[in-house]
């Protein structure tokens, strides 16, 4: 038996992004065919599972109010089962990390994470949740969730607007939907885990495929990203920048 | 409004201060600026002051003196910082309430303590934060570990032994039988990362301990490393629904500094940008008040008819929630030409809408036994803590600073300053209510006028701002929003300094709600509107 294709209501497979992860995950969850009790009722509970995500309300900044913008009239993610919000990690299905996360809110992002009961998933909402966004050059900022806990599905965007959110609520919905319950991995935290605060899922992908987040360059103490090249610096700044302070006025006195 | 630093012998600051405040009158204290003048002047602090009745204001320059800590000899072995060489200031915490907190953010960021402060703990880093970063020659360093801070259950307390020593205390916060509780960091009616630790008899509040940072950014550290049109694009994440009025005051202090000269339009637009932000900040405040008090249709009323008005915005702005409209010099791009017949559509769908909510929340039975004598605060408490904004007219504190200290197109324009005096959170919630109705006639005056000419007056490539210092200040969307600018004539600021309009709120959460119930806790954060990104900054 095969898997089939993620199939979300009125939006062609082809016309959605990244298909190529989706289809790696496939093949990698379900390598040696499906069996067809186990996977007929691995459908049933995927499909059960994908319709109703509930989510911690784990807004810290700006993106929380986009969120909340999603729950309400205009945009109404109830059509798609996500409008249960939860307030207690334990009863959570996903966290949607919407904001920043400075060091003082990392051991409780962490946290939450733990006692959220499996299968949980990470969704990180715009560039700071991603990355750090605007305060990469900060002292105080987690540059990307990712070095905290394993993260599904990013949505970039400062902040991303409703119709992102659950854009990217619904790839979340096909991942779920591919998941193998019966029969393989089951998502239960073992104590490896649980010091390592990854899921199931990513441990066996990391043994098969190695460390798949993306790569990190290790300069000196390690917590130093990848640099960022500037190029389209304007002409006046570079003179500035190397002394000749007297120039770049008379060219913009030339060009007035 | 550029500064004259008033400066004060070190021995005579404290009853200088007291003297400005009884005799002048300046009984509002603005902000607290610490500040590390380089390594010849060395750590200080920047005082500003406004005179409540004449809304005149002052500012007052005092420099650290630094000693070791302890006397080497005897020391009492209770400081943690005993042998160290610590900078000290007189506390004015006695004098005006609200510098409790203001004078723990200094300590925070500069480590400069105050004398006489019962409290000196760290405000918004951890406590095992090593240094003090805003200090020019810390050193760059962003690790960070994922254990749990060990806070510590004590204030030092620095004063002067008759020696003439720097000595420090512990004081205690908690009792042994007292029952402590943390509200926050992730609590669903803190609206955002904050966290009260609260001290409970029974169930009525003993004391209430804010705990901040939890979103603390850094933005005015980062701002030391940026030109002044990078600055910018930080202050709309601030109050993320303030955002038009935060990058106000941004550009404000800046143009002010640089003596640019604005056309009329850019004054229009900007003032109506304003007030549709204000709009929807509020129509979001009166939508949350009602969901934590667990009211959810008017919540959704509130947030469906907020819709509209970022779509009145987002045609021009391009932006939802973060607009990044404001530029140095005018505007990032000019009016879309629907934009005066949408917001005329906006404020004629808006005026009766006002009135639903009021008919579904605000005048609605429970609402009124919920939010009446709930967190009080008299109009001298409210000065005293600094409490500005909504919940300061609630208390009758004439405040805002449109009327105050005019800008733009505010002096020109009929409104009303709303103010009530019933001290109370529906005193709070009306308050707003008021205001949207304001906001709607500011609104309505401007748009059919909106003159021709520049929506941007031309700026050099690179900006540089001649030396000296600056406050200016706007009505943001909870309370007076204003940004403090030093220069050095360079083209990055020397520092910069916001005053938030949330932590001055949310140091009054203590004296509002002791011997109140824990559940009024929730109401009064709901009714008095702080937003967390923006006290932490």
């Amino acid at each position: 038996m095969e898997v089939k294709k993620p199939y979300i209501k009125s939006v062609p497979y082809e016309e959605w992004n990244d298909n190529e992860s989706l289809e790696k995950i496939i093949d990698e969850l379900h390598e040696g065919g499906v069996n067809v009790i186990t996977g007929s009722l691995d459908r049933l509970i995927n499909w059960g599972r994908a319709n109703s995500l509930w989510s911690l309300t784990f807004a810290t900044s700006c993106c929380g109010i986009e969120f909340m913008a999603c729950g309400c009239s205009r945009y109404d993610f109830a059509r798609f089962g996500f409008e249960v919000t939860r307030n207690s990690p334990r009863q959570a299905d996903l966290i949607m990390c919407a904001g920043t996360i400075t060091h003082k809110m990392a051991p409780a992002l962490k946290r939450l994470y733990d006692q959220m009961a499996e299968p949980k998933y990470v969704i990180a909402v715009g560039g700071c949740a991603i990355s750090g966004g605007p305060f990469k050059s900060s002292y105080h900022v987690v540059k990307g969730i990712e070095e905290i806990v394993p993260v599904d599905v990013f949505i970039p965007g400062c902040p991303p607007r409703p119709e992102a959110i659950m854009y990217g609520m619904m790839q979340l919905q096909r991942k779920v939907k591919i998941e193998k319950f019966f029969g393989g991995a089951n998502h239960k935290q073992d104590a490896e885990e649980a010091a390592l605060g990854v899921s199931n899922e990513e441990l066996t992908f990391r043994s098969k495929l190695g460390d798949h987040r993306r790569e990190r360059l290790q300069v000196g103490d390690g917590t130093s990203g990848i640099p960022i090249v500037v190029t389209d610096v304007p002409e006046e700044f570079v003179k500035e920048l190397s002394g000749e302070s007297a120039k770049p006025v008379k060219v913009e006195e030339a060009k007035a | 409004m550029k500064l004259e630093f008033l400066s004060f012998e070190f021995d005579k600051f404290a009853k200088e201060m007291q003297n400005l405040k009884e005799k002048k009158g300046f009984d509002y204290l603005v902000t607290i600026v610490g500040e590390d003048f380089g390594k010849s002047e060395g750590l200080g602090c920047i005082y500003i002051l406004e005179n409540t009745t004449t809304h005149e204001r002052c500012s007052v320059k005092m420099m650290a003196k630094t000693q070791v800590c302890g006397d080497n000899m005897s020391s009492n072995g209770t400081g943690d910082t005993d042998g160290q060489a610590v900078s000290y200031i007189p506390t004015v915490s006695n004098i005006w309430r609200v510098a409790d907190l203001l004078e723990r953010e200094v300590y925070d960021f500069y480590g400069i303590v105050f004398l006489g402060h019962p409290d000196m703990r760290r405000l918004f880093l951890r406590s095992d934060f090593k240094g003090y970063p805003f200090r020019k020659d810390w050193k760059f360093n962003d690790k960070y570990s994922l254990e749990d801070d060990e806070e510590p259950d004590y204030g030092l307390e620095y004063f002067i032994d008759k020696d003439g020593c720097l000595q420090s205390k512990q004081n205690k916060l908690f009792t042994t039988d007292d029952y402590v509780i943390n509200i926050g960091p992730q609590h669903p009616a803190t609206h955002g990362v904050l966290r009260l630790q609260t001290v409970l008899e029974g169930e009525v509040v003993k004391r209430i301990y804010p705990h901040f940072g939890y979103i603390h950014r850094g933005i005015e550290k980062m701002w030391e490393d940026m030109t002044y049109p990078q600055t910018l694009a930080l202050t709309d994440r601030l109050n993320y629904l303030g955002a038009m009025q935060h990058r106000h005051a941004l550009v404000g202090v800046i143009e002010e500094a640089m003596g640019v000269e604005l056309t009329d339009r850019i004054r229009y637009i900007r003032t109506i940008m304003d007030e549709l932000q204000r709009l929807d900040s509020h129509l979001l405040y009166t939508s949350c008040v009602a969901q934590d008090l667990g009211a959810l249709t008017a919540f959704l009323y509130g947030m469906r008819d907020r819709e509209h008005v970022l779509n009145c915005m987002e045609e021009t702005t391009g932006g939802r929630l973060i607009q990044n409209y404001y530029r140095i010099g005018g505007v990032q791009a000019d009016i879309d030409p629907n934009f005066v017949k949408n917001v005329k559509g906006l404020v004629k769908y808006l005026r009766p809408m006002i009135q639903e909510y009021m008919d579904v929340f605000g005048d609605n039975v429970i609402t009124h036994n919920r939010l009446e004598d709930c967190g009080p605060m008299s109009l001298a408490d409210c000065v005293s803590y600094a409490v500005t904004g909504p919940a300061g007219r609630a208390s009758g504190w004439k405040n805002d600073v449109r009327k105050n200290h005019p800008y733009d197109m505010y002096d020109k324009v009929e409104w009303e300053q709303c103010t009530l005096d019933t001290c109370d959170s529906m005193g709070r919630y009306l308050v707003h209510i008021n205001e949207m109705y304001q906001s709607l006639n500011i609104i309505e005056q401007l748009i059919d006028n909106i003159p021709e000419g520049d929506f941007y007056v031309k700026q050099k490539p690179i900006i540089k701002v001649p030396e000296g210092q600056w406050y200016y200040s706007v009505e943001g969307v909870a309370g007076e929003f204003g940004i403090y600018l030093d220069s050095r004539g360079d083209k990055s600021p020397y520092r910069m300094k916001m005053r938030p309009m949330g932590l001055s709120l949310v140091g009054a959460f203590d004296p509002m709600l002791r011997g109140q119930k824990i559940a009024d806790l929730i109401a009064t954060c709901a009714a008095i509107d702080v937003v967390i990104p923006d006290i932490d900054r």
